[in-house]
């Protein structure tokens, strides 16, 4: 049984927000029949057509696609079309006190067809597709090579998702997308995905900050360790652990592929330079053995 | 909230009688049946009466009967069997609505170098048997087909099956764990070579299992190391798990006549009910000859997680193909197979029945479960118009 928490059960049992709205201003269909879950969703404007006054969904699905639309639907209302686009995925997961990560692109559905419905009512050409018969590109709002035939994913999508959510591993990829979770012959292309996302993620200027207290290097360094450097070495099977901080002294421990890698002098040294690059200049990376 | 346990093809629960035959064997008659003292030797005495009374319900000589921890290991003893026995053959013939137990095992052989031929079905789940005949050849080791469905209960035709392979000289095994205990099984009167069993679907424990091999079928292990079994499969034996599975196969055996009239009457009234009652539903193998117990429906329009959470708020077990239950992300291969339009195979709940089914479960499950389908399509963007023109 999957471990949905009590809110998920809630929105699953009592859903609100079920039905449509024949004069809508804005309309979001995505997912599909054969792809198993499916979600239109309808809002209303008020008279200036900025906030969202009302806000229904139907959905075909499992109990979290159900509990998600219901959140969805709870979460969007009285905001501004600004507003509601700045909700995440991860904002409708969170909202139901999380969602079993096999299920997370329940929540990835959700905020797609708030996406389209907006973008529409904003005049963008969004394809029509027909998702009672068709099973074609499941989130029409994203062109561009279609990945994953089975689920109608195309690269734009997933390497969105991707970066939005941080995903490291193509397992994650599958769980947040349903790419690669029938036949399975896109995982090695959904892998190079992942790789040029991490790329481009970490090609992203960023700029240093001015003066640092202590408490901020520590915070800085261990964010630039999460976000940056981490998920480079993930990408080859590797990983380090931060074991310790004394002042602009970093003590890293490597695990998995990097532990005992006869190249890890070098990998401390990237390392090492990623952190004086991102935090400060004198920093200056260990190796320890822990 | 007691349950109506309605999933009986997924495990049973232990006959009581069962328990207590197996009860005295841990704490008080813990002896090793190999032993050579009189404590061991009223185990191994035990043992044999319980081997006796497996081969009695599949008309088997129990010197035909391997003990072994499961299904699965069954499945995999036979067909890894049959490859040692022939080196030089190398092609294994399945089919395409197999138990993961023998269809990831043939499919693990491919990437080892052996041909693999997965013989499909019709809609209604029925073999093709022209399909195997033009497979068999004299490269073919093994034939591995079940002998009824987990998903939909559809029984294939395994002794025409065998006879086919039988004439290329392969080897014929089936995997038969769903249909011990629920249909008659006579393998003096068979020609099948091999036959696993799996003791929890017949209301024995979970951690026991069966290999039949016919007397004279060439046999390699699988487990290998102490004597046990003959030296058929090594490791000492689960000796209250074979105590408790020999009770219910003599168990079973009284209860087959009531399996055939009483639980089919109940499942039978339970799908004619549901079908009369819901529009857009199918019954997945409907046309085919099925297990007494098993009925597969499938609910146009809906999705089958939800409709099992929302049984299970009635305390109603049962199970389904659909992709969000199967822990790919896929309907069932078994559906898929069958060619079940993808318009319902996410929709597709299995109720299983045992002798213990009552009739006011059955009265429970038939009053619940239209407001279910109804209220899901209520909240489906699909369908609507089909159903509005049904009603």
């Amino acid at each position: 049984m999957w471990d949905y928490t009590p809110i998920v059960k809630d929105h699953f049992l009592n859903p609100r927000n079920v039905g449509d709205i024949p004069d809508a201003d804005a309309v979001g269909e995505v997912g599909s029949l054969a792809c198993g879950d499916a979600l239109k969703l309808y809002l209303k404007l008020d008279e200036n057509k900025d906030k969202i006054v009302d806000a229904k969904f139907q959905t075909f699905g499992c109990a979290s696609a159900i509990a998600s639309s219901s959140a969805l639907t709870e979460m969007v209302k009285g905001k501004t079309l600004d507003e509601a686009l700045a909700v995440s995925n991860q904002d409708i997961a969170d909202f139901l006190g999380g969602l079993p990560e096999e299920k997370m692109h329940c929540s990835v559905m959700g905020q797609e067809a708030l996406e389209v419905a907006i973008f529409k009512y904003r005049g963008m050409e969004i394809p029509d597709h027909d998702s009672e018969h068709d099973h074609g590109p499941a989130y029409p709002d994203y062109e561009g090579e279609l990945i994953c035939k089975c689920f109608g994913i195309t690269d734009a999508f997933l390497k969105k998702v991707i970066e939005t959510n941080g995903l490291t591993t193509a397992e994650q990829v599958t769980n947040f997308t349903k790419a690669g979770g029938a036949c399975g012959g896109c995982i090695p292309k959904i892998k190079e995905l992942i790789a040029q996302v991490l790329g481009e993620v970490a090609a992203k200027p960023r700029v240093r900050p001015e003066k640092l207290s202590n408490m901020k290097k520590m915070q800085l360094i261990q964010e630039v360790l999460e976000r940056d450097i981490r998920p480079l070495l993930w990408a080859d099977g590797g990983d380090l652990e931060l074991i310790d901080i004394d002042g602009a002294r970093v003590q890293v421990a490597f695990r998995k592929a990097c532990a005992g890698c006869a190249s890890s002098g070098n990998t401390a040294r990237m390392v090492e330079a990623k952190l004086r690059d991102l935090v400060a200049e004198d920093i200056v990376v260990e190796e320890v053995s822990q | 909230m007691k349950e109506i346990y309605l999933d009986n093809n997924a495990t049973t629960k232990v006959d009581e009688a069962v328990f207590e035959e197996m009860r005295p064997y841990f704490c008080e008659l813990y002896g090793n049946p190999s032993s050579m003292h009189f404590f061991g030797g009223q185990v191994q005495s035990k043992v044999n009466e319980a081997r006796a009374r497996v081969a009695e319900l599949l008309g088997a000589s129990p010197d035909e009967i391997i003990f072994t921890a499961c299904g699965t290991e069954s499945d995999n003893s036979a067909i890894r069997s049959a490859l040692e026995v022939f080196p030089d053959r190398r092609h294994v013939i399945t089919s395409r609505v197999e138990h993961p137990a023998v269809l990831t095992q043939c499919r693990n052989l491919r990437q080892k170098g052996y041909r693999v031929t997965e013989i499909g079905v019709d809609g209604a789940g029925r073999l093709d048997l022209e399909e195997l005949r033009s497979a068999v050849d004299t490269d073919t080791a093994i034939v591995s087909l079940m002998w009824a469905n987990n998903e939909t209960g559809v029984i294939f035709p395994v002794e025409e099956a065998a006879a086919i392979a039988q004439a290329k000289g392969a080897l014929f095994h089936s995997d038969a764990v769903q249909a011990i205990g629920k249909i008659p099984i006579n393998m003096a009167a068979s020609r099948i070579d091999m036959l696993s069993l799996s003791g929890h679907k017949l209301h024995a424990p979970k951690g026991i299992g069966v290999l039949y091999v016919r007397r004279g079928t060439p046999f390699r292990p699988f487990l290998v190391g102490g004597h046990q079994e003959k030296s058929r499969r090594a490791g000492t034996e689960n000796a209250a798990a074979i105590i408790a599975l020999g009770k219910a196969c003599q168990l079973a055996g009284e209860h087959m006549e009531a399996e055939n009239t009483v639980v089919k009457a109940m499942r039978d009234r339970l799908q004619d009910a549901l079908m009369a009652a819901i529009p857009h539903a199918r019954i997945n193998g409907g046309g085919a000859e099925r297990l007494p117990n098993t009925t597969s429906i499938a609910f146009e329009f809906v999705e089958g997680e939800a409709i099992l959470l929302l049984l299970s708020e009635f305390g109603i077990c049962a199970s389904s193909g659909s992709a969000c239950t199967s822990g790919s992300l896929e309907p069932s291969h078994v559906l898929r197979a069958m060619g079940v339009p993808f318009t319902c195979a996410h929709g597709s709940i299995r109720f299983s029945l045992s002798r213990y089914t009552t009739d006011a479960e059955i009265d429970t499950v038939i009053r619940e479960m239209p407001p279910i389908i109804d209220r899901l399509r209520q909240m489906s963007p699909f369908g609507r118009e089909h159903i509005k023109g049904a009603a």
